[in-house]
């Protein structure tokens, strides 16, 4: 099995995150970077399947230079190389044009399973998996708690609101995975020092084939017009139980007309 | 008008209410038009609903493709009425399918896409909330038609009844659409509660109820108050509560009228899910907890020992 993850890099969702004040983009300068964390659970199943059935593992991020940090962190999880696309004129593109970069990366990589996190916890948008399986043309599993591989044939559980589904495909197919599915293992120190070794392929937009007109501000679908801070909730009420605390949440549900 | 095409989503209970919302918003921009995804017969169960809420008409696209796969066919059906009946806008449910359903139509019709909206003008500018609810964003589609997501528990659904005409759709899957098969649907338990992202309570248990068997005690309080059931991860991860039922970040966002937190410390991730709740009450017994810096109403104290006077009180008061 050929497996390319997809693994991108976003601000911590543990610490202060913001968009920035001249053109509304994720503030990168400011957070501290991560690899989405969903995408960990993408990597942990895509060397389970390996380790199982044979191939190798190739992470496939789209970022800035920075996202070289996260690219090395993935590695030395235990894939074997990584695919970086960075170039200047991708940023502030949107979600439709990151899937036609991702996708013409795809192209070139052979991937009998393009595994990926359910959503990212900056955008959140959930999207891409299915962008990319509707432009390639190939099945896309998305959501899934359970993966199993026998042959060419995949199956996943996906949650639903009414409890689970199992759905199939053929490969080539994009996988995308909640965190339910597995524990993500740590990099060993081995894995780490293995880490600095393993090769990075630089891609930029011209070794693609796109051009810059379709990426980026310039091709972007939809934008961001303004942003503001939520003003922040605060404190209300705060009353300490002496025997009586039950009766007094009642009866402030009964002022706001909840009982 | 043009119409604006709201892709409903419904339940084994009928058309959900997000997809009420949808029709509601559907009316400051258009005609109403809903369309209905399903299985043979799907559309004759919804339409008095639909109806209801101001469907001025219905496409139903009823095959076995449509419930036999996952989402792909459902957006070459939406795709091909958009490029017919040249739409205002199409509006979708921020669930899991109906991001996917967007997705899909986004690549088919070259176009742009917002998800988890909170609210759109009349222009196309919808209101979205990032960062755990933190920032509020402006965002508008700049190329093709408005496709936007909104998220369930925006708005509140007002009827307006119409006498909406039935059109049929043929449903003409490709070959590519019938890649992810559906082999089996499996119901999972849930009882008579309110789905947990579209309910007005939501009671949620976290670590501090200390057990699979003690969330009988969330249960309880969610039931009296005709309430979902929601849990933290670290109920969900101790095995106290189905995964389904997570809020936050990895979770479901809910955004009810009242939240209420029981034994939950309110992390930043937990906060994402829930922080947009009109009324927040904590139950917790650490009086530092953060949970404490957002709710309405705070109990400092055990829950083992307020839920129960809690839902003593409440019986005691019908
Ligand atoms: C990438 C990532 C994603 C995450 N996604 C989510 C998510 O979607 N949802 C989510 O909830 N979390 C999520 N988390 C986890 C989050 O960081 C917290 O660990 C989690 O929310 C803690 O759950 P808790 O409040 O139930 O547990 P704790 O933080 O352990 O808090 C338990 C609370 O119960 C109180 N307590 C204990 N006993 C009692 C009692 N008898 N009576 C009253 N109070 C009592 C304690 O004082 C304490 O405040 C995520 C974390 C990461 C890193
Ligand atoms: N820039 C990117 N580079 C690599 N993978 C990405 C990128 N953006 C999104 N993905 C993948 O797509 C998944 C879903 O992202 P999203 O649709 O943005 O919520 C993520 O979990 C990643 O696996």
């Amino acid at each position: 099995m050929n497996i390319v993850v997809l693994v991108k890099q976003v601000p911590d969702s543990g610490a202060e995150r913001s968009l920035r004040a001249d053109d509304n983009t994720v503030d990168r300068g400011a957070a501290s970077n991560v690899i989405n964390e969903m995408d960990e659970y993408a990597i942990e199943e895509a060397l389970k399947i390996t380790e199982a059935h044979g191939g190798e593992v190739t992470v496939l991020t789209m970022g800035p230079a920075g996202a070289s940090d996260s690219i090395r962190k993935a590695l030395s999880m235990g894939p074997a190389k990584a695919v970086h696309i960075v170039d200047d004129a991708l940023r502030g593109s949107c979600a439709v044009s990151t899937s036609k970069v991702i996708a013409a990366a795809l192209g070139g990589l052979n991937a009998d399973i393009i595994l990926c996190g359910s959503e990212s916890t900056d955008g959140r948008v959930q999207v891409l998996p299915h962008m990319l399986a509707e432009r390639l043309g190939v099945a896309a599993l998305t959501g899934a708690r359970k993966l199993t591989v026998d042959g060419s044939t995949l199956t996943i559980e996906r949650q639903t609101d009414e409890g689970y589904e199992v759905v199939t495909a053929s490969t080539p197919a994009v996988v995308s995975v909640w965190d339910t599915i597995n524990e993500p293992r740590y990099p060993s120190f081995k894995g780490i020092m293995a880490a600095k070794k393993k090769p990075v392929d630089t891609k930029s937009l011209a070794d693609l084939g796109v051009d810059a007109s379709e990426v980026g501000f310039a091709g972007a679908t939809s934008t961001v017009l303004d942003h503001a801070q939520r003003p922040p909730r605060s404190a209300g009420q705060k009353v300490v139980d002496e025997g009586d605390g039950g009766v007094k949440l009642v009866e402030y549900l009964a002022t706001e007309k909840f009982v | 008008m043009a119409e604006v095409l709201v892709v409903v989503e419904a339940a084994a209970s009928g058309v959900k209410k997000v997809t009420l919302e949808l029709l509601t918003l559907a009316r400051e921009i258009g005609t109403p038009a809903a369309v209905v995804l399903g299985g043979p017969g799907a559309a004759e169960a919804l339409t008095a609903r639909l109806a209801e809420y101001g469907a001025e008409k219905i496409y139903a696209a009823e095959s076995e493709e449509i419930d036999g796969y996952l989402v792909a066919p459902k957006a070459t059906v939406v795709a091909e009425l958009v490029k017919r009946v040249s739409p205002a806008a199409v509006l979708l449910a921020s669930t899991q399918e109906g991001k996917e359903i967007a997705a899909r139509l986004a690549i088919k019709l070259d176009n742009g896409v917002l998800t988890d909206a909170v609210g759109l003008d009349a222009d196309g500018t919808a209101t979205q909330v990032a960062f755990a609810g933190a920032t509020i964003v402006k965002s508008k589609v700049t190329r093709g038609l408005p496709i936007v997501a909104l998220r369930p528990n925006s708005l509140t659904p007002v009827p307006a009844p119409a006498s909406p005409s039935v059109e049929s759709l043929t449903v003409t899957a490709t070959e590519s659409d019938k890649l992810a098969k559906v082999v089996e649907r499996v119901a999972e338990q849930k009882g008579a509660r309110p789905e947990l992202s579209e309910a007005s309570v939501v009671v949620s248990g976290g670590r501090g109820v200390a057990s699979a068997d003690n969330f009988k005690l969330v249960e309880e309080l969610a039931d009296l108050l005709g309430g979902a059931v929601g849990a933290s991860r670290a109920a969900v991860d101790s095995g106290f509560y189905p995964h389904q039922f997570q809020v936050g970040q990895t979770g479901k966002t809910v955004s009810p009228q009242l939240y209420i937190a029981l034994g939950i410390s309110g992390a930043i991730q937990h906060r994402a899910g829930m922080q947009t709740s009109k009324t927040i009450v904590a139950v917790n017994k650490d009086t530092e907890a953060p949970i404490f810096e957002l709710a309405d109403y705070g109990v400092v104290g055990d829950l083992n020992k307020v839920v129960p006077q809690a839902a003593d009180e409440i019986r005691k008061r019908r």
